[in-house]
């Protein structure tokens, strides 16, 4: 008995021992398996926003495809999918990003301003880059409980509203930006009015997630709310899975999102990926990549291609970001930045 | 036991033997209060314990056990998993080092500043993760201190790997020290001296002396450890910048996965957390177990 | 005395209890020990054993402090000076606007506010469950009390998405609650709920020691000179267990206030109303602002020493404590 247990006692020590000894090698041998993995293929990232993730699984795969046969090259396309605010801010802090696709232009004017690319990044690609284009809907429980039609209808006392948080998330600010402008028409530019109706819809939010995919979970998995504004390509993505639960209001009037992408210069110079980084971008502009952009419900932007998937899209008046805000900086000034009109909304 | 009550209490022993009345609950409580009490506790503790560890499982199973294996059938998930182990097997070494290292000085020397030091390893336990990671951004970042210098030597800290082992390291540095300081104390200083003045060297009086009485502890601290470096969540979301199959820990892909609409694969990789917790429990009170014998 | 010490010692929350209380509850007779040397040591008497050497004689001191503190500067100290550091760079105008904006303050109230009622719900229910895991006997109670260090093993994002589903509305807990018109999840009852589970093991693990080393005999002698059981509690239990439950109370209320993982599935992040102290450094840092990341983060460290150097003194406290008493 007592010789057995002094055996056990002095097997532990040997273990522990070995543990002690071994720490040095366990450094060393992670540090080296790292470097292997980094063979002949080329990595490459990608960083957008929430919803792309099921298109770019698909671009990528075609892409990488494409090049390899192009090039000899073979890629190892990562992606990171987030609130586009806060992919941003990754790439400024120095996550090594060779593209960005981005839910909204202002994102990559920050990246730009910091010296990552030049201001004129936008003039690179057709369509002021952004090869797809995308447009908010409602989405709400199947048979329409609390009838809600249009805009105003989301105001009303106890119905529940889902959005995404404006400060972190693209979508949240187009969905704040139609909202204003729909309510600027609705009370003939009165702002007091406007003011007081975007109040009420905030009141009516019981959960800002960071980004558009949280308010998607929240909506349909939670089924927390009765009715969620966001991409039209997340709901009818969402519709197509879930169809049986859930249909889409397509309000009066809404606003043209434009998604834009870039390469970054930076990244792309120091780790020689730009011939890739541009072709990248550019394959979005090509019949395959417009085609797939049909297919994820994004509305391409050739006209042939729209028109091809036409019967997809719901029928409803669009007016841009220029003709009510006057582009995104001003518009990013006034509302969202600290003390800006949203924090003030949140404050009444 | 026995010879430490007769030593502090003997005139009590005697005491009692005499026939002085008591009241029926004077040393307990009523049997309805002690019913209620224990169904308050084992209430408290299924409600908040119990429920969200089945939780984790049953979700993870919701779906039946050929989609719960068929969620592991992912890259993104088997190199989450990959690199959780990997960013573990480097914090825990590195914090196991310290521990040994910080107790050896605390506990068998005096020096001024001791309790400084003290409150020092306790420290990263009340910082919020979130702050555990943005120090290493402002330092690391490409606009922090040492950002530039970093860039040109080419190398990549946040949002890479060094970065997240940062980040699980600065979160778990007191679990091991905090472990041995006060078992090493117990001890006292008295063996090390024994056997340093019958000729022992400093490394053998550790490992003959020193080690053998700590290392149950040192063992729990180790496992502790390992969970709560393999479960960092705040510290390392802020410097991995999320990419997929690159820098997604664990807790990272159960974020990803849970707000992806993908609840089944969320919970499955969850669960594979929970049992190491569970081991970690069951480890614990195992390890209790046999000390007690 | 072997086993209910190391007992003690395996259990990772009462180390703390342990640190402070060592001294007087450890002598000589107490010491666990398996090497045959200390057992002659003890047989001596105390006036044999060598005076207490100086600190050389032991080898190493330069070596362990030298790495520990190298160690610790590295990965703690010297990062987080990093953020007074950048926050030095600011006015000190700068410095109070962005500390006490509107938006931030409310998450003070949330973060601070919402951690003491959870720690205050951990004080009053790790009580009752520290006093029932140590004198009660009951089926599975083993179970129970080895299932008390979950919150210290289980990550926190796991944690925080098993809490949500269960205290959503279709959640096994929640579709109760919100037939009664209590919102549980998304609200500041679901932070609540997270922070509870997160500080759980602190007031238990704290307490368990000091009440398996009260001594009946004192209660029975109290009885027996004629107290009530009330006055035993009030006179007796509770003066010897206050140092440990406060210990307990701000362990639980200092892991709440940094809280991130679990709170941030479960609160619903609404500015004003559910957001906490710790996500809105995260969200300053996703659209970088980093002055204002790095103020409230470092308001956030001062809270954290505040909280952490209360705790030793408690601590302090009890160490005399035990000592008084012994």
């Amino acid at each position: 008995m007592h010789n057995s247990k002094r055996i056990h006692r002095t097997s532990t020590l040997l273990v522990l021992r070995a543990l002690l000894l071994s720490t040095p090698l366990l450094i060393l041998g992670c540090g080296k398996k790292d470097d292997e993995a980094s063979g002949e293929r080329v990595e490459f990232l990608n960083v957008s926003y929430d919803p792309t993730r099921e298109f770019y699984r698909e671009f990528n795969r075609g892409f990488a495809r494409h090049w390899e046969e192009k090039t000899g090259q073979r890629l190892n396309i990562d992606m990171s999918h987030g609130g586009s605010g806060r992919q941003a801010r990754s790439v400024i802090d120095g996550i090594q990003a060779d593209v960005v696709t981005l839910a909204l232009a202002v994102d990559v004017d920050a990246l730009a301003e910091r010296g990552l690319l030049p201001r004129d990044w936008q003039s690179r690609l057709p369509d002021n880059s952004a090869p797809y284009q995308s447009t908010l809907a409602f989405l709400v429980r199947k048979g329409n409980p609390h009838n809600i039609r249009d805009w105003d209808d989301l105001i009303r006392p106890g119905v529940r509203v889902i959005t995404p948080n404006p400060k972190t998330s693209g979508v949240a600010r187009w969905n704040y930006l139609a909202a204003w402008g729909w309510a600027l028409r609705h009370f003939d530019g009165d702002e007091a009015q406007v003011l007081d109706y975007m109040t009420k819809l905030f009141r009516n939010v019981p959960v800002l997630d960071t980004g558009a995919r949280g308010s998607s979970t929240t909506f349909m998995d939670r089924r927390i709310g009765d009715v969620l504004i966001n991409w039209e390509n997340e709901l009818l993505l969402a519709l197509a899975d879930r169809g049986d639960d859930f249909e889409i209001v397509v309000p009066s009037v809404s606003i043209l999102a434009e998604p834009t992408v870039a390469w970054v210069d930076r990244n792309i110079d120091r780790r020689g990926t730009r011939a890739a980084a541009e072709a990248y971008l550019q394959f979005l502009y090509s019949d395959f990549g417009q085609e797939l952009a049909g297919k994820h419900f994004y509305r391409p932007s050739n006209p042939a291609f729209l028109e091809k998937f036409e019967h997809q899209y719901p029928d409803l008046e669009l007016f841009t970001i220029d003709d009510i805000f006057g582009g995104w900086a001003t518009a990013t000034e006034r509302h969202f930045s600290d003390g800006g009109v949203f924090d003030q909304i949140f404050q009444r | 036991m026995e010879a430490k009550k007769t030593m502090h209490a003997p005139k009590l022993h005697r005491f009692r033997a005499s026939s002085v009345p008591r009241t029926r609950f004077a040393t307990t409580e009523h049997p309805a209060v002690r019913w209620l009490l224990t169904g308050i506790t084992v209430t408290f503790l299924t409600v908040f314990l119990l429920f969200p560890l089945f939780t984790v499982f049953h979700e993870a199973f919701s779906r039946g056990m050929e989609m719960y294996l068929a969620s592991f059938d992912d890259r993104f998930i088997r190199h989450s998993i990959k690199l959780t182990l990997m960013t573990a097997a480097i914090a825990v070494p590195l914090n196991l080092i310290f521990g040994i290292a910080a107790a050896w000085a605390v506990t068998k020397f005096d020096f001024r500043g001791k309790s400084l030091l003290v409150t020092v390893i306790d420290l990263p336990f009340s910082v919020s993760p979130v702050i555990a990671g943005f120090v290493f951004i402002l330092i690391f970042g490409a606009h922090g201190y040492l950002g530039p210098w970093v860039e040109k030597a080419g190398i990549q800290i946040v949002f890479a790997f060094p970065g997240i082992v940062l980040a699980t390291t600065f979160g778990t540095v007191p679990f091991i020290a905090r472990e041995l300081i006060p078992l090493m104390e117990a001890q006292g200083r008295d063996e090390e001296y024994a056997a340093m003045t019958l000729g022992a060297s400093g490394w053998r009086t550790f490992f003959k002396v020193t080690l053998p009485n700590v290392k149950w502890g040192l063992f729990y601290g180790v496992i502790l450890c390992n969970a709560r470096a393999m479960g960092e969540f705040g510290g390392v979301e802020v410097v991995s910048g999320s990419i997929s199959g690159r820098t997604n820990t664990m807790t990272l892909q159960i974020q990803q996965l849970y707000f992806d609409y993908a609840t089944v694969p969320a919970f499955a990789v969850a669960s594979v957390l929970a049992f190491l917790a569970l081991v970690t429990l069951i480890l614990k009170n195992a390890l209790e177990w046999w000390s007690h014998r | 005395m072997v086993e209910a010490a190391s007992y003690r010692f395996l259990s990772p929350p009462r180390k703390r209890q342990d640190a402070a209380s060592t001294s007087p509850r450890c002598n000589d007779q107490e010491t666990i020990s398996m090497s045959p040397i200390p057992t002659l040591l003890r047989s001596l008497p105390h006036s044999a054993r060598p005076p207490k050497p100086n600190r050389r004689v032991l080898p190493g001191f330069g070596l362990t402090l030298g790495f520990a503190v190298a160690y610790l500067g590295l990965i703690v100290l010297i990062p987080l000076a990093g953020v007074f550091l950048r926050a030095s760079g600011m006015t000190w105008e700068e410095f109070w606007t962005i500390t006490t904006s509107r938006s931030v303050v409310a998450t003070y109230k949330i973060t601070f506010g919402v951690s003491l009622a959870a720690a205050v719900t951990n004080a009053v229910f790790g009580l009752i469950a520290a006093w029932v895991l140590v004198r009660y006997r009951f089926p599975g109670k083993r179970i129970f009390d080895g299932i008390v260090d979950l919150p210290f093993a289980l990550p926190t994002a796991v944690a925080g998405i098993a809490l949500t589903t269960i205290y959503a509305e279709t959640g096994f807990l929640g579709q109760f609650f919100y037939a009664w018109g209590i919102e549980t999840a998304y609200s500041r009852i679901g932070i609540y709920i997270a922070l509870t589970f997160i500080g759980l093991p602190f007031v238990i693990r704290c307490l368990q020691p000091v009440l398996e080393d009260l001594d009946k005999e004192v209660e029975e002698a109290s009885a027996t000179l004629g107290a009530g059981r009330w006055q035993t509690y009030r006179r007796i239990i509770f003066p010897a267990i206050l140092p440990a439950w406060l210990t307990g109370f701000s362990l639980a209320y200092a892991r709440a206030v940094g809280e991130y993982g679990s709170v941030i599935f479960i609160s619903g992040n609404m500015p004003f109303r559910t957001e906490i102290t710790p996500l809105i450094i995260v969200k300053y840092l996703e659209q970088y602002q980093f002055a204002e990341a790095t103020a409230v983060a470092a308001v956030m460290l001062v809270a954290s020493f505040i909280i952490l150097l209360f705790i030793n003194i408690l601590q302090r406290w009890s160490e005399s404590f035990g000592k008084a008493r012994s």
